[in-house]
């Protein structure tokens, strides 16, 4: 009996420092690296901090009045109740119907509008459907009557509760996906 | 009106008790009849179906109205009786306004070019579909009164446990029968020693003084060698294990400063990842989405559905405190952007050393693998973590197995009618388009 104590004794012992090891695996902080100088970025990476500048990020806004390199075209139209009106009235997509392209377009309006919209455009998205956001109207909604220049207007700025989507599309994309809106709305209104 | 009761009192083959009964019943029931006709009747009448309202009401108005909380627009709760009390307006005016707003602003109305001033001069869209009915039924569900608050239920504390037996109590039961087993072991011992004893059998407890053990094992030099061999190579194989996995961070899942569910808006509510990473399309890194992202859906949901917050306690979070903290650092009142905002110090899981390059497009777009083909089962993360090691074996594996998508993309077309004839396959991997080269990956 007293053999088997000290047996057990040293069965728990052991026992013991195994579990202390594993419970030094914790998933809450990264693991140990050979060579961090090697893993570890010396050049400023995107959304480190930084001391470089007051606000302490490393990702600034662009200056204001900077524009991007190669093709741009600023959008001049203003975010008020005249540059949706004056937007809706005169502003046209700058595609034509051969640059037009519905395959890239399609899941790009699903991935963006879709989950409010609707994958038809009548404003039964899925958030809609499960009561997360409310008041989507459909496309085909005669008080809003939207045209071309209306959609990339709403699209580009935002309106009411609905937020910009200018940094998720480019501006080419952005007409692809207008023109794919006006596609749904013609489809609704058969 | 008839009453129904009537040819059950006069019925004669009814005995007294039964009478009485069935006129009692009757009676309420044709008074609750009555009640409910005439009030129903009166709603109709007068105020409209709320019923009918609420459905319209979250179709046309929930986009800029809240009930109780002004949005792009004001409050809407009593807002019949507020404008009679307040402003002395009537139904006239209401549908004046709801069908076509901006011609009344135009007008000079001063009521309403005060509340479009008010609301930074946001214009209503116009509603001239709506019929007298459609406005009196949204007018109704606008009257009805506000609910109870509901109680949060305390995050604090641990899961709470619906049905079913929780993990502690069948551990306990278990625990439980392991101690009674071996009571119940001492026990047959001692009663057999008893027996051993009544019977008069000796019981070997102890032979005589033999060498120990450990020291015939020492004594044996072949057993010492295996031992060693064996011993050696076991901890060669835990050492070079655990060297291994040095600087690999599967598994790493740190509290982010604001407790973001994948679970829910990836799973519940189904928004494809491209939707906040979007720059997983077009650029290197899938990128961490801009707050400015997050307002697109949170500037109208400042709080989750009370089934929500309920799933939340099960993992000790409040949704709607989370929510709070995402306001704060953007810089949201509840109407409007204050200007005052601040970073948001989240904390990268997935890093590659700066040694390695990965290109997020060129395997999303181009190679139109799933996210969830190296990020594992996202949409059911209540909590992030690295699901995949992101080590270089790893990597160079993928691509020997994967084959190229080269169907319907023309920018293939040629090297892969080429290499294919070279290596004498109908389908080529990423390694045989050149996927294991180091300059791939190392420049």
């Amino acid at each position: 009996m007293h053999i088997n104590m000290k047996k057990a004794t040293k069965y728990i012992v052991v026992l013991a420092v195994l579990v202390s090891f594993m419970s030094c695996q914790k998933n809450s902080r990264p693991n140990y690296q050979y060579m961090p100088n090697m893993y570890e970025s010396i050049g400023y990476e995107a959304y480190q901090e930084s001391d470089a500048f007051a606000n302490g990020v490393e990702a600034q806004l662009p200056a204001e009045g900077s524009i991007p390199r190669g093709d741009f075209m600023p959008f001049e139209i203003e975010n008020t109740n005249e540059g949706y009106a004056f937007a809706k009235a005169n502003l046209t997509s700058p595609l034509d119907s051969t640059q037009v392209d519905y395959d890239r377009a399609g899941p790009l309006y699903g991935i963006y509008c879709g989950i409010c919209h609707g994958n038809k455009g009548d404003g039964k998205g899925k958030l809609v459907q499960r009561e997360k956001i409310l008041g989507v109207p459909s496309y085909a909604d005669v008080g809003r009557a939207i045209t071309e220049g209306s959609i990339y207007h709403t699209l580009y700025y935002g309106k009411n509760t609905m937020g910009s989507y200018a940094n998720q599309l480019n501006e080419e994309e952005r007409w692809q996906v207008v023109a794919y809106v006006q596609k749904l709305k013609a489809d609704l209104e058969k | 009106m008839k009453k129904p009761y009537q040819s059950l009192e006069d019925n004669p083959t009814y005995n007294m008790k039964q009478v009485i009964y069935c006129s009692l019943t009757s009676k309420i029931f044709s008074l609750c009849l009555v009640l409910l006709l005439s009030f129903s009747t009166s709603l109709i009448a007068q105020e409209g179906d709320p019923v009918n309202g609420k459905s319209l009401f979250n179709s046309n108005c929930a986009a800029c109205h809240k009930l109780d909380k002004p949005m792009t627009g004001p409050a809407l709760r009593n807002v019949e009786a507020r404008l009679a009390d307040e402003q002395g307006l009537d139904r006239t005016w209401i549908n004046a306004w709801i069908r076509n707003s901006s011609s009344l602003i135009k007008s000079g109305d001063a009521y309403a070019v005060k509340i479009y001033n008010e609301y930074n001069q946001t214009a209503m869209t116009a509603f001239p579909q709506l019929s007298d009915q459609d406005i009196s039924d949204m007018l109704a569900y606008t009257a009805a009164p506000a609910p109870e608050p509901v109680v949060a239920p305390v995050a604090e504390g641990g899961p709470v446990q619906e049905g079913g037996v929780s993990n502690d109590l069948i551990l306990g039961a278990l625990a439980l029968l392991f101690a009674l087993l071996a009571i119940a072991l001492v026990l047959v011992n001692r009663t057999l020693n008893r027996f051993a004893e009544a019977k008069d059998i000796k019981v070997v407890t102890e032979q005589e003084k033999r060498t120990p053990l450990w020291k015939a094992f020492v004594q044996n030099q072949f057993l010492v060698l295996v031992t060693a061999i064996i011993f050696l190579l076991a901890s060669g194989y835990f050492v070079y294990g655990y060297f291994m996995q040095v600087g690999v961070d599967q598994g790493y899942e740190p509290v982010q400063p604001i407790h973001y569910s994948h679970r829910i808006h990836a799973g519940d509510n189904g928004i494809d990842c491209k939707y906040c990473h979007s720059s997983a399309r077009v650029s290197k890194t899938s990128g961490i989405p801009s707050l400015n992202v997050c307002m697109n859906c949170h500037k109208s949901i400042s709080e989750v559905a009370p089934e929500t917050l309920a799933e939340g306690t099960d993992y000790g979070v409040d949704y709607n405190a989370e929510i709070q903290k995402l306001y704060d650092a953007v810089g949201w009142d509840g109407t409007g952007y204050t200007g005052d905002s601040k970073p948001v110090k989240w904390i990268r899981i997935h890093n590659l050393p700066d040694f390695a390059y990965f290109n997020h497009s060129q395997h999303v777009e181009v190679g139109g693998i799933e996210c969830q083909t190296c990020h594992g089962p996202v949409e059911e993360m209540e909590i992030m973590y690295q699901h995949s090691p992101l080590t270089m074996g790893w990597c160079i594996n993928c691509h020997r197995e994967t084959n190229v998508k080269v169907k319907d993309n023309d920018y293939y077309t040629k090297i892969h009618e080429e290499l294919s004839k070279k290596y004498g396959v109908e389908e080529l991997t990423v390694a045989q388009m050149g996927g294991l080269e180091c300059g791939k990956c190392h420049y």
